[in-house]
């Protein structure tokens, strides 16, 4: 029988600076055509413990792990450089499938490391951009020092439409200013029966660009998001990340609206 | 088959028993009790049958043996991990109430099912034979007739204990064949269930999860101390937490544990940056009763509360879980005509 709890290790390939708290970790594995952006590892260092870091990205003989550095694990984390070790679980919950976004036009709303979860999908539809009709994406960040993945974005509008704003842009007018709410009524939308959305974010933000794209004609049945919650095993058992009869661990971290919107703490 | 033994004759067997077997029981152990001049009646490994308390209510459960309150999960040394030998290398024999042979059905679905089947669960749970103790009248705080746990299904063995003889339903072929070495006669033995509760409890059925709108958790933010005590002992809760450790004289070599993990304490929910849910007791509550009598329905399609009414036994606060189920029907009432 497979022992779950085992992790394995897993050499930094490469460390990539957004800002001074926020890395990502490029991560030697393996079977990465089995990972699917939205998943999450159990990345853990011992004596200091386990914690559970989404995907940002995926290529061949690697993953990468966005990690923000905010907690005892990933404090340690940060002291890692590029040929040191690290042990991995996973890849662990449902993830974001790729085949129910196609042929559509598509929306995908991010905020802060809420990017970093459905950075695959971007970056999918990116190589693939002939399998939907359209793609806007409206990123949210704090200032232009919160600015993650910027190479990336520069790669992005080249083949859909970006929308990056910041909370303050500290006066320098090259970028859009307020909340990424702001900017849902610019996406042009041709067709609402055909339309998907992906909102990935603080719990607030999650909450109000949702009900932005409501009011826009979207359906729930349309709209997935993603949740965060403490998780202590990643595999349904340790509890931590129950809400009501689902874990997010499980049959998360990604959920269609209609599910995701009756998951009350 | 059933038979009547003394207890010599029943010491004998549980000789027998202990050449395979580790047996765990309750115990009543004097004056280790919450308060003073209290006892306390935990699960140990035992090797007298004179050991077993066979009259008063474990206040800890039997889940102990199957999920240690801290387990060992693997041992680290900069960039090697071992995996930890398993704690028992004999089967268990298990003395335990109906409720808590029904709260096994519970243990297995989440550590066996609920998505993976957990390593260290099973090669605990293997060779495992559970012996039903039986009870002649209720105990405080039980409703275990409402959770439908006062009849034990497929035990190996059910016994009772009464005026110093051991009667044995034994339906174990392996065991039964050791009743038939020692010559024991073969007797019509009843072993008795509770088949009336002094509490009892209703779960309404209209019971939705609109009832964390209602206004009855607020008392408990006012009265719940939030210490867990409740999950602790309850033989259904099956949450935990990781927990490393490193040694002092060399910090580089460590292990990875699990303990147990309270829905009640701080903590539970955190996320990285400090951001937590169900930040007042009463939503602790609140996430907890139903869990035990509403959610864990709705996935697996029977409810997780057996009755055995262990957390009303110990809340320093005395909280009772019964009564607080049966205020859901007026708080569904409450819900449904504020709307």
């Amino acid at each position: 029988m497979n022992n779950e709890y085992m992790p394995f290790v897993s050499e930094i390939l490469d460390v990539k600076k957004h800002t001074d708290i926020e890395y990502t970790f490029r991560m030697s594995y393996t079977n990465e055509t089995e990972v699917k952006p939205g998943q999450f590892f159990e990345v853990s260092i011992p004596k200091y413990g386990e914690a559970p870091i989404s995907v940002s990205g995926i290529g061949k003989g690697y993953v990468e792990l966005t990690i923000r550095r905010v907690g005892k694990v990933t404090n340690e984390i940060f002291e890692h450089y590029v040929g040191d070790k690290l042990f991995l679980r996973g890849p662990y919950g449902n993830g974001f499938d790729v085949n129910l976004y196609k042929d559509k036009e598509v929306v995908i709303i991010a905020g802060g490391t809420g990017v970093s979860p459905v950075r695959g999908v971007i970056e999918y539809f990116s190589n693939h951009r002939e399998e939907i009709k359209n793609l806007t994406l409206i990123a949210g960040f704090k200032s232009p020092q919160h600015i993650l993945f910027a190479e990336d974005f520069k790669k992005w509008e080249q083949n859909m439409d970006v929308i990056m704003t910041l909370d303050t842009n500290e006066g320098d007018s090259s970028y859009r200013e307020g909340l990424v709410t702001n900017y849902i009524k610019d996406v042009t939308i041709t067709d609402y029966s055909n339309v998907a959305a992906i909102v990935v974010g603080p719990p607030v933000m999650m909450r109000f660009s949702v009900s932005g794209l409501l009011n826009e004609g979207l359906k729930e049945e349309d709209i997935w998001i993603s949740h965060e919650r403490k998780m202590c095993c990643g595999i349904g058992k340790c509890g931590h990340c129950k809400i009501d009869d689902t874990y997010v661990c499980l049959d998360g971290p990604v959920f269609n609206y209609t599910k995701g919107s009756q998951l009350l703490d | 088959m059933g038979y009547i033994l003394n207890q010599d004759r029943m010491q004998v067997i549980l000789n027998e028993l202990q050449k395979d077997y580790i047996i765990y029981a309750p115990q009543n152990k004097v004056g280790e009790g919450m308060y003073s001049d209290t006892d306390v009646v935990r699960y140990e490994r035992i090797q007298q049958i004179m050991d077993v308390e066979f009259h008063k209510k474990s206040n800890y459960s039997f889940k102990e043996v199957l999920l240690p309150i801290s387990q060992t999960l693997f041992y680290y040394t900069e960039n090697e991990v071992k995996e930890a030998e398993v704690e028992r290398k004999k089967g268990a024999i298990i003395f335990l109430r109906s409720c808590d042979l029904h709260a096994v059905k519970r243990l297995d679905e989440m550590y066996l099912k609920n998505g993976f089947e957990d390593y260290y669960y099973k090669r605990l749970r293997d060779n495992v034979k559970f012996v039903v103790m039986g009870c002649e009248n209720s105990f405080e705080n039980c409703f275990c007739v409402s959770m439908g746990s006062n009849i034990p299904e497929n035990y190996d063995i059910a016994i009772e204990e009464r005026d110093g003889l051991y009667y044995v339903d034994c339906k174990d072929d392996e065991i039964n064949a050791l009743f038939e070495m020692s010559d024991e006669q073969k007797e019509a033995v009843t072993i008795h269930f509770v088949q009336t509760n002094d509490i009892t409890v209703s779960i309404p059925e209209n019971l939705s999860i609109d009832v964390i709108k209602s206004k009855m958790w607020d008392e408990y933010s006012s009265r719940c101390i939030n210490c867990g005590r409740c999950n602790f002992v309850c033989p259904t809760c099956t949450c935990f937490t990781m927990q490393d450790v490193f040694y002092t004289d060399n910090g580089k070599v460590g292990e990875r544990r699990r303990v147990h993990a309270s829905c009640m304490v701080d903590g539970y929910t955190e996320v990285a940056g400090g951001g937590s849910y169900r930040k007042t007791n009463g939503e602790r509550m609140r996430f907890k009763v139903l869990h035990k009598v509403y959610d864990y329905k709705k996935r697996n399609g029977y409810h997780m509360c057996v009755g055995c009414g262990r957390c009303d036994d110990v809340c320093p606060e005395y909280i009772s879980f019964s009564n607080c189920v049966n205020k859901l029907e007026g708080a569904m009432e409450e819900i449904t005509n504020h709307e």
